[in-house]
């Protein structure tokens, strides 16, 4: 077999120009496979982390007639904080929030939003809640880059905001925007508005109640609660995990597309050399060589030229993608509209996993495609094939 | 010529299928070829001279008949054993080289070798050896691309003694060559028959070569019309 190897290589290295070019678009293909997976396993990392920061922490109680997709459940979803959660809510290892509708009238026109309370000593979210510590006058409130964007607001402004209460009576006061925080999850942010959570029990006259609790860490989540259901961040990224896998199984189409390209060109190579190369092949036989050996040996030739072009990929890929890496891709300006995590820039994530497992999977295609015109050698006639004569 | 008998063949014919039914190459042939003769199959074109080396080079196998060379019989060899043959025992020279393109010179040498899996040392110790009896030790580093025919033929004689064989078969060794270098090779060959006792068989139908033979079979339409010691 190391005999066969070093024919081959030999062999390979010396048709020049040839395996060259079959080395050049395989490289090409290595390097835009690693690419666009380390592109979207860099998405699925940075969505997820940015989703548990800001919003799912380390899984969630829903009080059991919570429906995110049903605005209609919202007057229904509420319930007072379980007892034996009140002492972590305190401390803020819970973050407690409650939700519900109202309408907000920035600049003279009308717009429906969601009412979330949040508690203002909470640490597990990077929802800016400390900021109502400090201002107990006014009704403060928190809101995303992009809802302010949109609605043209700014810090300080006073907004009208309506809201109906457990009894579904409507009331209406002014609120303070007292900051705006930039995230890149838009589920925190796009149609939404964040008040102190004690604020937001009083106008509905819920007091103790809650919606959503956020829990620090899902392995602590054991406490089973009456009319709270515990959702897993494996539940709650579920959206983000679909839609990678979404995006993933798109790629494969662009996986499939330079594969056959780069594979084409090395089956055109091995039809061609089996059929240039009787003479050769006559010679080995003559000299000794089984024909298996000799199947063996242009089966290796054939696969060595992913090899090289790991090796090619890798000489100008590296520093390529490394670069990446580092500096990030900047992503458009409308992806914020996407309903997903998307930050301004993505970092690729080049696992060796996903490296081992693209070498591997073109190393195999490429002997398999090797290997398949090869064959044709095992029935050759070495008397035929000494004169060079095509069979 | 000396009395142990390397290569026996009986009643050996050929068939080659043809549109119209089939040729008979080889029409009962009875030889036998001792060590270190210097034989030459002679005949005119079609006559079957290539197929009879063919056979015994163990590359074809007889359809009637016997052919045992080195004490195995062709038809019974497998083509992994008759590879095996080949490899070990036989050398081949062609009448167009058949050099390996991408190799140098010492690479072509070696080729034999490292198919035998000899360690590095002894393989380039034969190789160049093999090179200095042919006179070709400053074109180790050379392709055959860069060489001319005569070159090229003296390093596939090389390439066929370097493992010392027990029988080099050689078709038309001097079909490509002009007169010098025809001699030249022959000469060569010669000497190395009488040297290493190497058994040599050509196919030819060149006078040149002819003249150097110790025995000469004249083949006509497959059959032996003719079978002859000279002293040269």
């Amino acid at each position: 077999m190391k005999l066969l190897f070093k024919l081959a290589a030999k062999n390979l290295i010396g048709a020049g120009l040839r395996t060259w070019l079959n080395v050049i678009v395989l490289s090409f293909s290595f390097l835009i496979i690693i690419w666009h997976k380390g592109l979207l396993d860099g998405w699925d990392r940075q969505a997820k982390n940015e989703t548990i920061s800001w919003e799912t922490g380390g899984g969630q109680y829903w009080q059991e007639n919570y429906d995110p997709y049903d605005p209609f459940s919202l007057t229904e979803a509420h319930s007072g904080i379980p007892p034996s959660f009140n002492t972590l809510v305190s401390k803020g290892n819970i973050a407690a929030i409650l939700i519900t509708q109202g309408t907000i009238y920035p600049s003279g026109r009308i717009q429906s939003i969601l009412i979330k309370g949040i508690s203002s000593n909470q640490k597990l979210l990077k929802i800016p809640s400390a900021l109502f510590i400090k201002n107990s006058e006014e009704v403060p409130a928190l809101i995303g880059r992009n809802t302010a964007t949109d609605n043209r607001i700014k810090e300080g402004d006073l907004i009208t905001l309506r809201w109906r209460d457990v009894h579904g009576t409507f009331d209406a006061g002014n609120i303070k925007v007292i900051g705006i925080f930039d995230s890149d999850v838009p589920t925190v942010d796009m149609g939404q508005i964040w008040l102190p959570l004690d604020r937001l029990q009083k106008m509905m006259d819920m007091p103790g109640e809650a919606t959503i609790l956020v829990w620090n860490k899902e392995e602590q989540h054991s406490t089973i609660s009456q009319g709270w259901k515990f959702k897993t961040n494996e539940v709650l990224l579920k959206s983000i995990t679909d839609l990678i896998k979404m995006k993933s199984v798109g790629g494969i189409v662009l996986y499939i597309i330079l594969m056959s390209l780069a594979m084409l060109a090395i089956f055109d190579t091995q039809v061609l050399s089996i059929f240039r190369r009787q003479k050769e092949i006559g010679t080995y036989i003559a000299l000794g060589m089984t024909r298996g050996e000799v199947v063996g040996l242009f089966t290796i030739e054939g696969s060595l030229n992913s090899v090289l072009a790991g090796l090619l990929a890798a000489l100008y890929g590296i520093p390529l993608l490394a670069m990446q890496a580092s500096h990030g891709m900047s992503m458009p300006g409308g992806s914020k509209g996407f309903g997903l995590a998307v930050a301004d820039r993505i970092y690729p994530a080049y696992s060796l996993g996903l490296i081992v497992t693209t070498i591997l999977l073109i190393l195999l295609t490429t002997t398999i495609v090797s290997y398949l015109p090869s064959r044709k050698i095992a029935k050759m006639k070495p008397t035929e094939a000494l004169r060079g004569k095509i069979q | 010529m000396e009395n142990s008998t390397l290569i026996s063949i009986e009643g050996l014919k050929k068939y080659f299928p043809t549109s119209g039914g089939r040729f008979t190459a080889l029409n009962g042939i009875d030889l036998t070829i001792g060590k270190a003769e210097f034989t030459g199959v002679v005949g005119p074109s079609g006559s079957g001279k290539t197929t009879l080396l063919n056979i015994i080079g163990s590359l074809d196998s007889p359809s009637e008949g016997r052919a045992v060379v080195l004490g195995q019989s062709i038809s019974n060899l497998n083509p992994k054993q008759a590879a095996l043959l080949r490899r070990s025992k036989l050398g081949f020279i062609f009448q167009s080289y058949n050099l390996l393109p991408v190799y140098t010179v010492f690479e072509n040498v070696e080729f034999p070798l490292l198919l035998l899996r000899l360690d590095d040392n002894l393989r380039r110790k034969m190789v160049m050896d093999s090179l200095e009896w042919l006179g070709m030790t400053d074109k180790v580093k050379s392709k055959p691309a860069q060489l001319s025919g005569g070159e090229c033929q003296r390093v596939a004689i090389a390439r066929a003694m370097v493992k010392k064989p027990e029988i080099v078969l050689a078709d038309e060794p001097t079909a490509n060559l002009d007169a010098a270098n025809s001699h030249n090779i022959l000469k060569t060959m010669a000497r190395l028959n009488s040297e290493f006792k190497t058994t040599f068989i050509f196919a030819t139908h060149d006078d040149k070569v002819i003249g150097y033979l110790k025995r000469k079979i004249s083949l006509v339409d497959g059959k032996v019309t003719m079978d002859e010691i000279r002293n040269n």
